[in-house]
């Protein structure tokens, strides 16, 4: 009996141990990862790789071009998304509680947030592309993110909204506001903290994705800044990925430099939703 | 003021309706393209044909070996995600200090947000090598590694959905099996993962599903050879990465290469939209147990 006890006791105390290493595994290979990555990636960092056009020989490539076209990018998503993204969740949350069709479009968006990244490349192809003939353009680009990143923000919007209490509208109502004078100048407001989070990492998704801009035949090789939001265009994933297709070793260091260019955007982003998820959480005690 | 308010609601309620746009956009160009391409490859062949080879002059359009080689990767990252995720879970839930658990999640977050290309780059130049150590006549493009490294993409997303199923499991439950003198690891593994399996089932077909339709990191690390294999060190071909194959070539919009890609597209909506739902359903079902 006592045996027993102890045995269990020390099966107990090792799968502690086994927990912590697996709690601790993802943040080894995070580390093992990013070791790999700037040992490779930070000597090629320079002012000439950042200024460069593309280049058949890989000392004289750079990433200015996919560098600005992943900025068109991330500002026409979010003109495009955010305020799209939000009007559903506001819809979804404050009006169409009850009714079908909002129970309807609830449906549409689980199930669209499960969709693969790459058939939003083959709608976007079909639609963008050739029927509304914007060609392989910036907007076409940015049109095909906007409805990937959709559901992620509209998410985020209705747990905003729903996480503010029921007293604040009731208050505003009794006051004489309407439905959408209270949506506006209360609920809206005190849910901005959640929404921007939201939208921070939807952008930040956004802009590492590669597979629904390749399909639409975003360019591998253009040798022209974009100016406007019907120019063909590159972004940094995909220069990524079309470095690494490359055999020579130097497209493959370049590949990692730009690596941590996309990386730092990246955590960047992430790190001030993080940041501004726990001070909203922290400041608001209702 | 009234009038404003019909107009401002129609407005929003005009922007929620691109979701089902989306939706209704998706599946009418799957439908019509692939249709023209199901005119002149029985949908017979299409799913008992076990060479795909539309790029070659000898033409078969078997699926089979672009899904074989798509469950093949993601069967290997659940795998490997699954014991880790899993223990996480219970280890965060039985065993960690609180304080512990809110520093831990926005690490298992940034790993949720590095970009599949970034972890592609990871697949082929560190795994591979790192596992050709072990298995010397693993090729260069392998089935393998990409597996693996899909396997820590979705950890966090196993761990943290598993970790919901065991956390809804009623105290009453864990109170009783402490109060026999169970240890935590005999309350875990006897009392709290039976009584959240369909949670955890859950987590894994939503895993799967993640892992079937991520295109990336099999697209660089995988290769591009469409083979019926099950052999983990062999190239093989997904049929995400068949669809940036092609779209990365010249092929001519219309023709039946082009077309192609959308069949591809409809054999991965189906698997992922099959994935999702059955894990809709059994959730639906798991809720219904314990409310």
């Amino acid at each position: 009996m006592n045996e027993h006890f102890s045995i269990n006791r020390v099966k107990d105390n090792a799968f502690k141990f086994f927990g912590i290493f697996c709690t601790l595994f993802g943040l080894i290979m995070l580390g093992v990862f990013l070791f790999s990555v700037l040992k490779e990636g930070l000597p090629r960092l320079n002012w000439q790789f950042f200024t460069s056009f593309p280049s058949r020989k890989p000392e004289e490539a750079g990433i200015l071009i996919c560098l600005l076209g992943t900025i068109w990018v991330m500002v026409l998503t979010s003109l495009i998304a955010i305020p799209l993204g939000v009007a559903s969740g506001i819809y979804l949350e404050e009006y169409g509680r009850k009714n079908k069709f909002a129970s309807f479009i609830e449906i549409n968006i689980t199930n669209l947030a499960g969709v693969p990244s790459i058939i939003y490349g083959l709608l976007a192809l079909e639609i963008f592309v050739r029927i509304f003939g914007l060609g392989k353009s910036l907007l076409s680009g940015s049109l095909t993110l906007s409805l990937l990143i959709l559901p992620i923000i509209i998410v985020a919007t209705r747990e905003a909204m729903k996480a503010v209490p029921k007293t604040i509208r009731e208050a505003s109502y009794a006051l004489g506001a309407t439905k959408w004078q209270t949506i506006w100048f209360q609920t809206l407001p005190a849910a901005a903290g959640g929404i921007i989070t939201g939208v921070i990492l939807a952008i930040s998704r956004a802009i590492g994705e590669t597979a629904p801009l390749i399909v639409i035949g975003a360019m591998l090789y253009i040798t022209t800044v974009p100016v406007s939001p019907m120019d063909d265009f590159s972004v940094l994933p995909i220069q990524i990925f079309n470095w690494l297709s490359r055999p020579q070793k130097g497209f493959i260091v370049n590949a990692t430099a730009a690596i941590i260019v996309l990386l730092a955007i990246t955590f960047i982003l992430n790190g001030i939703a993080i940041y501004l998820r726990n001070r909203w959480q922290k400041k608001v005690k209702w | 003021m009234r009038i404003k308010e019909r107009i401002i609601e129609g407005i929003l309620m005009l922007c929620a309706a691109v979701s089902v746009l989306t939706t209704i956009g998706i599946l009418w160009v799957l439908i019509s393209e692939s249709s023209s391409f199901f005119s002149e490859v029985s949908v017979f062949d299409f799913l008992t044909d076990t060479q795909w080879t539309p790029l070659f002059a000898d033409k078969h359009f078997g699926i089979m070996p672009l899904v074989s080689g798509t469950l093949l990767t993601s069967f290997i990252a659940v795998l490997f995600a699954l014991p880790i995720g899993l223990t996480i879970a219970i280890y965060i839930n039985e065993y960690a200090p609180k304080s512990f658990r809110k520093s831990i999640k926005p690490i298992l977050e940034i790993l949720a947000a590095i970009p599949t290309v970034v972890y592609g780059y990871f697949a082929l130049m560190v795994i591979t090598p790192f596992l050709q150590n072990f298995f010397p006549t693993m090729a260069g493009f392998n089935a393998l590694s990409p597996g693996i490294v899909m396997g820590i993409m979705i950890i966090p997303m196993i761990s943290s959905l598993s970790e919901d199923a065991l956390y809804a499991v009623p105290k009453s439950l864990r109170e009783a099996s402490y109060g026999m003198g169970a240890t935590r690891l005999q309350t875990s593994f006897k009392v709290l993962v039976p009584a959240a399996s369909s949670g955890i089932i859950v987590s894994v077909i939503l895993a799967v599903s993640r892992a079937v339709g991520e295109t990336m990191i099999v697209a660089i690390a995988a290769g591009q050879q469409p083979r019926l294999t099950l052999n983990p060190f062999v190239p093989v071909e997904t049929i995400t990465t068949y669809i940036v194959q092609v779209s990365l070539g010249d092929v001519v919009q219309g023709s039946l290469e082009y077309q192609t890609i959308f069949a591809a597209g409809v054999a991965l909506f189906v698997l992922t939209f099959l994935l999702n739902n059955i894990s809709y359903f059994i959730k639906k079902k798991f809720q219904e147990k314990y409310e």
